[in-house]
């Protein structure tokens, strides 16, 4: 296997080739802030949390999809991006309807650990309230759409790793939508097999089980990781050698 | 003795004419050839786009003298004063065709367009078409023929301008396994009608480029992607495709050579956004239409993951002249970095609109004030707007730039797919601007953050000013989001969306500071300033 080596943050490191450049941050012991992004599931560099400078480019890059290459100088942290990773940050709160203090997420969300990350104690822009719902068809589980990021986490999680794809995107712009079956209420829809694993992966408090209320969300969110490394490596990720 | 050859009657049956009542004008001009005595009746030719599409419906008179006369606003009424020449009722209707309008004019991608009929692939055979792709199937190697584009130095036409053979041989230079050629007709700008006047008028040529490029770079299956909004070109295409096939010039063995090409129409579901390329990519796949981060570019990781060729309308309608002229003859006509000529749809404060092809570095203002005649009332040009909702205005000072790629994007605009939409002196620019990002809030897939709740919390800012209800603050706030989204947004979509609004500030910072609220004290004001403004250049 050949070697790619780059320098992130100014240190020197040595990557797999096809490696992204997330995998290159994480070999430097650096990190970048992801709300869409989840190890295990496709990277679709949605949340634009992770983007980095490049050396030599003029345009931001995901650090998700992006794919490493040799020579490369990548900047994590800078001025600007921390200024954008604010502003982003902002948006999200500001499209949506969060309210932390009665969120069953409360103290295990990652909007709210982003938030605190990147030092956003209030939004600069106006709250869009939007009019939303929340669907709680389903025996054990409920979607608050108020509390939907659009990472969608949900949405691949179903498909590539339950292949039950009940979760899709409807609609477009700040009108998108997550949407369970045929635009159906998530308990009519008969491909759902309960298993859970959206609950998991969700960043907010978005899907939860019926059974928690405020504050007592504990998702699993390595769940993707440790079945695509079981599946495809025959091996738990606990059993040494773990990349 | 030889009768005079019998006079042809063109009728422009494309979009523009047709919704001011050519299709009715049309039939009235064939109900009275048909009463005319054997022998002298004209010939009535439905063809493409004539050009001057606000006087339309426009018919040309090709009379048996060798001259060509053009009418403009024809009622059906004046059918039978048309079919026997009687100059009388045409007079108030006359059309001057060596006025600057046509006169500046130089057809390249146009060539035919307004000569042949649309629907005829015979028509267009005559007039010479499909020869090139005969000529290079049995003449040429794939790489003659990019050697042959490269030379010309043809760059990409729906907007950003990158080089179509680089493109090409990036395709082509792939390792072995399929490819794809896939037309980009999913023309969405505002005030932008090029794409579809091309479709409309001249499909032929579109398939014979398309169908050169795909020999170019090895690809045996291609996609021309129409949005649905566009049934005239839809129809027309698929006709054009069932007779090129009919006639050997696509299907196994084109033009009776080893070369074997199919090509579909894939139509849009009104999203702008597909006109992106990965969306456009991701559609035809029949996901939802939604970009992708690049890399990897499609020209090596595009349909179903093979390397994929994506050409706009009129770069591929561009292919079958250089080819037939050879590279150097299209480079000898532009600027030094934007070769060849270019389509603009002329619309707006303008006398006269409608499609006009130049060749690259002619100066905008040659464009409105010569050719368009300058504003309807003759007061003056305010500003351009090219590149719809990605571009800018150009202001009227500036006029005099040559119109290139760099050039435009110097002065905060871009070239766009070729929309040049004319403004008068009452026009408001934070209007202008918000009405842009209305259309890219609307627009945006909602894909990524910056594009999806950015571009709404921008329209609501712009809001501000148009309703005069701006603070001081409001301006720092504009100018800071609007380089976040352009900064951070996954697509071209969303990266361009606030060029409207960093164009109109750059250049008409003054309405903008006459819409605060307290114009007077116009100046940093801590308490309305947002903590990070500082820092940020606009």
């Amino acid at each position: 296997m050949s070697v790619l080596t780059l320098k992130v943050d100014g240190r020197d490191v040595a990557v797999p080739e096809g490696a992204t450049i997330l995998q290159a941050v994480r070999a430097a012991g650096a990190s970048v802030p992801m709300l869409c992004h989840l190890d295990g599931l496709t990277p679709v560099g949605a949340c634009r949390l992770c983007l980095v400078e490049i050396g030599g480019s003029p345009r931001l890059q995901p650090a998700c999809t992006t794919p490493a290459s040799e020579g490369m100088e990548v900047c994590t942290t800078s001025e600007q991006l921390q200024q954008f990773r604010r502003m982003a940050v902002e948006l999200f709160f500001a499209e949506g309807n969060h309210v932390c203090a009665f969120c069953v997420a409360n103290g295990n969300c990652e909007l709210q650990s982003v938030a605190v990350e990147v030092g956003m104690d209030h939004s600069r822009f106006p709250y869009q309230y939007p009019a939303r719902h929340v669907d709680a068809s389903h025996p054990q589980f409920a979607i608050d759409h108020h509390r939907c990021i659009l990472c969608t986490r949900c949405v691949r999680v179903c498909d590539e790793i339950e292949g039950a794809h009940v979760w899709d995107v409807a609609n477009r712009g700040s009108h998108c939508t997550i949407v369970a079956g045929l635009d159906q209420p998530w308990g009519e829809v008969e491909a759902c097999t309960s298993c859970g694993k959206c609950v998991d992966v969700c960043p907010t408090g978005a899907i939860f089980r019926k059974a928690d209320t405020t504050g007592e969300k504990d998702p699993h969110r390595e769940r993707p990781e440790l079945l695509r490394t079981a599946r495809e490596q025959h091996r738990w990720l606990n059993q040494g050698g773990a990349s | 003795m030889v009768s005079p050859p019998l006079a042809t009657i063109r009728c422009c049956s494309a979009s523009g004419c047709r919704s001011a009542g050519g299709e009715a004008l049309q039939h009235a001009l064939e109900k009275a050839a048909a009463g005319c005595p054997e022998g002298v009746a004209p010939r009535i030719k439905p063809v493409g786009c004539l050009r001057l599409c606000g006087r339309g419906p426009l018919v040309a008179v090709d009379g048996a003298d060798g001259l060509s006369r053009l009418y403009g606003g024809m009622p059906p009424e004046q059918a039978e004063a048309l079919v026997h020449a009687n100059p009388g009722p045409l007079e108030p209707h006359a059309i001057d065709a060596a006025q600057p309008f046509f006169a500046l004019q130089r057809p390249v991608v146009l060539e035919h367009c307004g000569l042949v009929d649309p629907e005829s692939i015979d028509d267009a055979i005559a007039l010479g078409t499909y020869a090139q792709l005969r000529r290079v199937l049995e003449e040429c190697s794939p790489e003659q023929v990019r050697e042959q584009v490269k030379r010309s130095g043809l760059r990409g036409r729906g907007g950003a301008g990158y080089p179509t053979g680089l493109k090409w041989d990036t395709v082509a230079l792939q390792p072995p396994g399929p490819r794809y050629v896939v037309c980009n007709a999913d023309e969405g700008d505002p005030g932008a009608f090029m794409d579809r006047s091309v479709l409309e008028s001249d499909p032929h040529r579109l398939i014979e480029g398309l169908a050169i490029a795909a020999y170019a770079v090895g690809a045996h299956q291609g996609y021309v992607y129409v949005r649905a909004e566009y049934p005239l070109a839809i129809e027309r295409l698929r006709l054009a495709l069932k007779q090129a096939r009919a006639k050997g010039f696509l299907g196994p063995k084109v033009a009776g050579t080893s070369f074997d090409l199919r090509l579909e129409v894939r139509v849009g579901a009104g999203a702008y956004v597909c006109g992106e390329e990965t969306a456009l990519l991701a559609s035809i796949q029949g996901q939802r239409g939604t970009p992708r981060p690049r890399p990897p570019f499609p020209a090596q990781h595009g349909l179903w993951d093979a390397p994929t060729l994506i050409n706009n309308v009129e770069t591929l309608s561009a292919i079958p002249a250089i080819l037939r002229e050879g590279g150097d003859w299209y480079a000898a006509m532009g600027t030094a970095t934007s070769k060849g000529t270019k389509v603009f749809a002329l619309s707006g404060a303008v006398r006269r609109t409608g499609l006009v092809e130049v060749p690259m570095g002619t100066p905008m203002r040659t464009v409105v004030e010569l050719m368009g005649g300058g504003t309807p009332d003759g007061s003056p040009v305010k500003a351009v707007q090219t590149g719809g909702p990605s571009g800018g205005c150009i202001p009227a000072p500036l006029l005099d730039t040559p119109v290139d790629y760099e050039s435009l994007l110097a002065l905060g605009s871009m070239m766009g797919s070729g929309g040049m939409v004319v403004m008068g002196e009452t026009t408001s620019m934070p209007e202008v601007a918000r009405h842009f990002m209305r259309f890219s809030r609307n627009e945006s897939c909602g894909k990524c953050i910056p594009c999806r709740a950015g571009t709404v919390q921008l329209e609501q800012l712009l809001d501000l000013f148009v309703e005069r209800r701006a603070v001081p603050g409001d301006m720092a706030r504009l100018e800071e989001l609007c380089t976040m989204v352009r900064c951070t947004s996954l697509c071209g979509l969303g990266q361009a969306a606030p060029n409207p609004v960093l164009s109109t500030l750059r250049h008409f910072r003054g309405e903008y500071e006459a819409a605060c609220r307290e114009p007077a004290i116009c100046e940093p004001h801590t308490a309305c300033r947002m903590p990070a403004a500082e820092g940020v250049s606009p």
